[in-house]
């Protein structure tokens, strides 16, 4: 299937879609590094089809180990990852903190990368690596390498690259931290869009209230070492979402809401 | 940015205006600079054995090294011919193990751990004190020259490549896992891309050993006849106090470590110019 069959097959938005078909439980997960560093307990989470889903924690509260444990990168000490339907190599695209680009390779090459570990040749690829460069705004750029590109560029081909494979799911690792603020807040909107047009599901790890407030449907906001949910708050607000709501009343009761739940998340640590 | 194209542009301050002199200086003075002190040291030399009377099987002069370096050209490159034969069938046997290790190394921590100590001690050991060694138990001498030559060239390039191999982005490495990534391809399309500009660093390196190796070896080996390199060559001069074909000889032994090194440089550039910082042109 291509990105664009895949949009249509999605037609309706996932928020008005209450049909909430469940992508994967994690299921009282815990993680303990070592002996005795217990990075998480009894994780419970219900990532559902179509959900836009930020973990949103201080630092060292284990977010990143639950998407490596997603991802298949490490097992759960105890508790499980229970995937709802057929589910292979392909179904899962990342995106890390870093662009995570390989230098030698030009930007179509690293957008193929993920085709040509199946075997796949870039010449029968070509229309769906395109596609998907052309979808992050990238057309003209494929036979670029990536030390000719900004930081907000290098990131996009990291998008395309996870969204070239059709995944089930994207699962992304603070991916705008690194950059500036003119370049994160394109880089949401234009991901937001993107999400609309492909209807994937998405779990966005970040540390910030402002950026999980204006991406997700739901936050789940986890506290501090033994990492657990503590809170998930549903942002009951339709997309597309614009730069108006970013200056909404609504926005700023729900960044209000969810930096409470963070601050009790880290009391509750402490 | 060319230099010619700022200078027309009319808005340049004083600043600017120094920093563009100091820099057509710098690239004046790169190659200005090593010329006029390879003159001057041709003056002084000759000077020095005109002024004190110097007879030649002390020392000769240039223009004396000059003239031997023509008469005997013939001689000197048959010679040289034998010894680049060494060095470069060394450099290959060095690449082809210093690699076929490296990989080896990478993909099995217990050859790594088993084996990497013995690399270093042979490393380690003077070539000039195993030499004489090799060529009581190896029969063919130029199996033994290759021998000696290896020893010395291989090093670099197995530590380079072992390093370079295990240099992947963690990241990079755990896209490929998701992906599904087996060791093969992991192999082949991320730690043998990674490791490239390391083994070239290793390769550059390994050039001039090969060479020093060799011509080592044959110093060590010390037989003559027909079929004998450069080193021998510098030998038999030495015997026969014949001093301005040692230095032809010299001369040419470091003319060809220049030439491999200039070699490989170029090999590397090309093979890295598209995306290695090391080799791609600084745009400021």
């Amino acid at each position: 299937m291509s990105p664009s069959d895949m949009a249509s097959a999605h037609d309706a938005s996932p928020v008005s879609d209450q049909s909430q078909e469940i992508l994967l439980r994690v299921d009282s997960v815990g993680k303990v590094f070592g002996e005795d560093v217990i990075a998480l307990e009894n994780m419970q989470l219900t990532v559902n089809v179509g959900d836009f889903l930020s973990l949103l924690g201080p630092s060292g509260c284990g977010k990143s180990t639950v998407l490596r444990m997603i991802a298949g990168l490490m097992e759960p000490t105890s508790g499980k990852i229970n995937w709802q339907g057929e589910h292979g190599s392909g179904s899962i695209g990342v995106v890390f903190q870093e662009p995570t680009l390989m230098p030698w390779a030009t930007v179509e090459k690293n957008v193929w990368m993920p085709f040509r570990l199946q075997g796949k040749s870039l010449r029968a690829m070509r229309d769906q690596i395109y596609n998907a460069l052309n979808l992050v705004g990238l057309d003209g750029f494929a036979r670029s390498y990536p030390r000719e590109l900004s930081g907000g560029m290098k990131m996009r081909v990291a998008i395309a690259r996870a969204l070239a494979t059709n995944p089930r799911v994207i699962l992304m690792d603070e991916p705008f931290a690194a950059l500036d603020e003119i370049t994160r807040f394109k880089l949401n909107d234009d991901l937001l869009a993107l999400k609309e047009k492909f209807g994937c599901t998405i779990i966005f790890v970040t540390h910030s209230v402002v950026e999980s407030v204006f991406m997700s449907d739901r936050i789940a906001v986890m506290t501090a070492r033994p990492g657990r949910v503590l809170d998930v708050i549903s942002v009951d607000q339709p997309y597309p979402r614009s730069g108006l709501f970013r200056t909404s009343a609504e926005y700023a009761a729900y960044c209000r809401t969810t930096s409470d739940a963070l601050q009790r998340s880290i009391v509750t640590a402490g | 940015m060319n230099i010619s194209a700022q200078a027309t542009h009319t808005n340049i301050d004083d600043d600017e205006r120094k920093r563009m002199f100091r820099r057509r200086l710098d690239a004046i003075g790169t190659w200005c600079l090593p010329l006029l002190v390879l003159v001057f040291t041709l003056w002084f030399w000759d000077r020095l054995v005109v002024w004190n009377e110097i007879p030649h099987y002390i020392l000769p002069g240039p223009g004396r090294v000059w003239s031997t370096l023509v008469a005997d050209w013939w001689l000197l490159l048959d010679a040289l011919k034998i010894t680049m034969q060494i060095t470069l069938l060394a450099l290959l046997v060095a690449v082809v193990g210093g690699v076929g290790l490296a990989v080896l190394f990478s993909q099995s921590r217990i050859f790594e751990m088993s084996l990497f100590p013995y690399a270093v001690v042979l490393q380690v050991t003077p070539i000039i004190s195993i030499a004489p060694l090799i060529f009581i138990y190896v029969d063919s001498r130029l199996a033994g020259l290759l021998i000696c030559a290896w020893i010395v060239a291989f090093f670099p390039i197995l530590s380079n490549t072992t390093l370079g191999l295990n240099s992947t982005d963690h990241n990079l490495r755990d896209l490929f896992r998701i992906y599904g990534a087996s060791r093969w391809q992991q192999l082949v399309h991320l730690q043998i891309p990674t490791s490239l500009p390391y083994f070239l660093g290793g390769l550059r390196i390994a050039g001039g050993l090969a060479l020093i190796g060799a011509v080592v070896a044959e110093y060590v080996a010390g037989t003559g006849g027909i079929g004998s390199g450069l080193a021998f060559t510098i030998l038999e001069a030495g015997y026969r106090l014949n001093i301005p074909r040692m230095f032809a000889a010299l001369l040419i032994i470091a003319v060809a470590g220049v030439l491999i090194f200039l070699f490989l440089s170029l090999i590397s550039h090309l093979l890295l110019r598209k995306w290695h910082e090391s080799a791609v042109k600084k745009e400021q």
